[in-house]
């Protein structure tokens, strides 16, 4: 097996005096899609926060494509560059075009000219299939077809890992598949992708392994079929049959 | 009923149109749908009208009617001469202008002032309309070089050297001023009963200044070099450019991206030798018109001008430094942001006038209008500074996590997105702030500097054109001029404020 492009060990995290993550460890191989669930308030959100350093941690290691992030948080800014970000009320920068929200962090970060990032960020939205929107501003645009720019935006500054956290959970019903329909074309080109999510259709269509967290620890970590069809541990089983009815 | 209820229908004749039986369009229908709907709006209309009955008739009567509107001194004024009861006096207002415009700015300089003010639209009214292009070049002259030509200009007076020679001033300044501290430590030592303490600390500020002083010794040869030459500006000049120039062009690139940082460099120090050149500022410049002598509207525009365009940046750096998260920076934004408010504007400028001398060192003076200006600057940067941050508030934190996520810095975080957002949100305020700055600029006229209001005041005591209406003609000017001013500046934060918040129309 090659090195792991995020290597989780001996993760620890407080919120005061509240222990919010206890000793986590989690290997993700190049191109795997893992689907974390659990309860809220189980950590799995603040997980994958940590991996991109929005929340600091006081003890452990996490390693993004051989690049250490430890407590004292060195390298953050390297780690960002190759980690992509999805958020559930998909902040997308409401002063600027769907094509400005796209080419800033290009321009801004990489230096790359303008025109140039223009055109990769048209690629991307043709990708998530809203090119013609590319000119209106996201608050006149539906929900999921800001999520879907979200990705885009990601994507446009070539990550090698993408997180996502509860991508669907703010979206109407109705707008949901064409969000996942998304993550699901972004899987099949080989994306490595943590998801939070309770969307368990996806999880079984996906993951190559599901992760199932609570009281701040994995519980149990399995195939999507060894998970679904036969969970091991009480907590997950006591889960799986709250959301799966 | 027997008939059978039919749930078929297909229409024979089409209905022609026909007027609203009850009007609801034009005057007849506004007085109808809003004036007169109901008993409260009934009682309000008819006390609105007389309102403006008793407002708007009396102004009209008293500006236009009944005033005067020619005449050589106060005789035409007087109701026994005119026939009737006179009302504004305009040909007071017509005599006192230039006062009231320039002060007592020498009448043969006026030109320079004219030239001043008319540079500064010039510059500013292609900045203020969105549709035309260059704004950053624009900019760039209006906020950077415009100071600079405004004040030799209007201030008159050269240059001895250039960019050398000032750094070296300063660095020398620096120096002396450590020295002396150390001496004055060295001095107190002999009477102290901590005195070998004293006397050890001050000995090595000395020798950390004779340090330094041997640090920029090569500076301070140089420039006395230059001024040894017989054109001391202009090589000062040469040396500066060529200085500068090499730092933009290594800090653009080198030779593979520098061109442009170069060219501009260039570029900007042409401008700067045509600026010197024009104005004759290696040979001693403009005659000088000290600053005692400005007055009226230019003093009102140079305060409030100065004071918008340096409180807004003051307040921006305060307002992020309120949210910083290093307990330093966040405690004197505090603190300095609670004085400042806590202190009235009149006692600023009281203190900054007549006190602030006593404590700065004796050979150090600062001008009267300067004292002003920074001490108007920091008191509404101080306010502007509570305005951003309430913008600042209203920022999402996923907005600043989207960026951070993207790889973006605090800073480019923070200019890009955070503050482009939290601006918008508060052009009210902000712009209310420019407001009252623009009226509170008459309190200056407390400090004994002669702005519109104070040059309309000692107008008045002149007895040539002493009348019954004389003041309140005076103060109906200033009020229509303030108000112009200030009417102007609401409008385009209207028109500012829709524009930039397209993004929040669906």
């Amino acid at each position: 097996m090659s090195e792991p492009i995020v290597k989780i060990s001996g993760l620890n995290k407080w919120y005061g005096e509240f222990h919010v993550l206890r000793d986590v460890d989690l290997a993700v191989q190049k191109g795997e899609r893992i689907v974390i669930c659990g309860p809220s308030g189980s950590g799995k959100s603040t997980l994958i926060r940590c991996i991109n350093a929005l929340e600091e941690f006081q003890e452990g290691e996490i390693v993004v494509d051989g690049i250490e992030l430890g407590p004292n948080l060195k390298h953050v800014d390297a780690v960002r560059r190759e980690v992509g970000m999805v958020f559930q009320s998909f902040n997308l920068f409401p002063h600027l075009t769907v094509l400005d929200n796209c080419t800033l962090a290009p321009i801004w970060v990489r230096n790359i000219p303008k025109k140039d990032a223009e055109v990769t960020a048209m690629k991307f939205l043709e990708r998530v299939k809203i090119p013609h929107q590319a000119n209106k501003f996201p608050g006149q645009m539906s929900g999921g077809q800001q999520q879907r720019v979200a990705i885009a935006r990601a994507l446009t500054m070539n990550p090698k890992v993408m997180l996502f956290d509860e991508p669907t959970s703010a979206l109407d019903p109705e707008m949901v598949k064409e969000v996942l329909d998304t993550m699901v074309d972004l899987a099949e080109e080989g994306m490595t992708m943590l998801v939070v999510t309770h969307e368990m259709g996806f999880a079984r269509e996906v993951a190559n392994r599901v992760v199932f967290m609570d009281a701040g620890q994995i519980i149990e970590a399995n195939t999507p079929n060894e998970f679904f069809a036969a969970p091991q541990h009480a907590r997950t089983k006591l889960f799986l049959s709250q959301i799966l009815r | 009923m027997s008939d059978v209820i039919s749930s078929s229908f297909v229409r024979q004749d089409l209905l022609a149109e026909r007027p609203a039986p009850v009007k609801t369009t034009g005057f007849i229908g506004l007085m109808r749908t809003r004036l007169f709907n109901s008993p409260t709006n009934i009682l309000l209309t008819i006390v609105g009208a007389l309102l403006l009955w008793f407002t708007i008739v009396p102004s009209v009567k008293f500006l236009l009617v009944d005033a005067v509107w020619s005449g050589k001194d106060r005789t035409a004024c007087l109701a026994e001469n005119a026939g009737f009861a006179v009302g504004a006096c305009w040909p007071y207002i017509q005599a006192k202008l230039p006062q009231l415009i320039y002060g007592f700015y020498p009448e043969a300089e006026r030109w320079r002032v004219n030239l001043t003010l008319l540079l500064a639209v010039v510059l500013l009214l292609p900045l203020l309309i969105p549709r035309l292009p260059a704004k950053s070049l624009n900019a760039g002259l209006f906020f950077v070089a415009f100071p600079v030509v405004a004040f030799f200009l209007l201030h008159g007076g050269g240059i001895k050297g250039f960019g050398l020679s000032w750094t070296a001033g300063l660095l020398q300044l620096f120096d002396e001023s450590i020295v002396g501290a150390g001496q004055a430590l060295i001095t107190s030592g002999r009477t102290s009963a901590v005195g070998p303490l004293l006397w050890a600390l001050g000995s090595l500020i000395v020798l950390l200044g004779t340090l330094i002083h041997w640090l920029i010794f090569p500076l301070t040869w140089l420039r006395d070099y230059l001024q040894g030459t017989g054109q001391p500006v202009w090589a000062d000049f040469a040396v500066t450019a060529a200085i500068v120039c090499l730092i933009a062009f290594a800090l653009g690139g080198g030779v593979r991206t520098g061109g442009r940082a170069l060219a501009s460099s260039i570029a900007t120090f042409i401008g700067i030798a045509i600026v010197i050149r024009l104005m004759d500022l290696d040979h001693g410049g403009l005659p000088i018109v000290t600053t005692n002598l400005w007055g009226g509207l230019l003093v009102t525009l140079v305060v409030s001008v100065t004071g918008i365009v340096t409180s807004l940046p003051i307040g921006i750096a305060l307002a992020l430094g309120r949210r910083s998260t290093i307990p330093l920076i966040r405690i004197f934004s505090i603190a300095f942001i609670e004085f400042w408010r806590g202190v009235p504007l009149i006692t600023v400028l009281f203190f900054a006038t007549y006190m602030l001398p006593l404590f700065l060192p004796g050979n150090f003076t600062v001008d009267g209008l300067v004292r002003a200006l920074i001490g108007i600057a920091l008191f509404t940067g101080a306010y502007q500074a509570e305005n951003v941050r309430g913008g600042l508030a209203a920022i999402p934190r996923g907005q600043s996590e989207a960026a951070a996520a993207l790889g973006l810095s605090w800073w480019k975080t923070t200019s890009l997105i955070v503050l482009p957002q939290g601006l918008r949100h508060v052009i009210p305020n902000l712009v209310n702030s420019f407001i009252s700055l623009f009226k509170d600029t008459s309190l200056v006229s407390i400090v004994a500097l002669f702005d519109l209001l104070g040059s309309l005041r000692a107008s008045f005591a002149d007895p040539k054109w002493s009348t019954p209406s004389t003041a309140f003609t005076g103060f109906a000017f200033a009020g229509i001029i303030y108000f112009l001013f200030c009417f102007g500046m609401s409008r385009y934060s209207l028109f500012v404020e829709h524009r930039l918040n397209a993004h929040r129309r669906n």
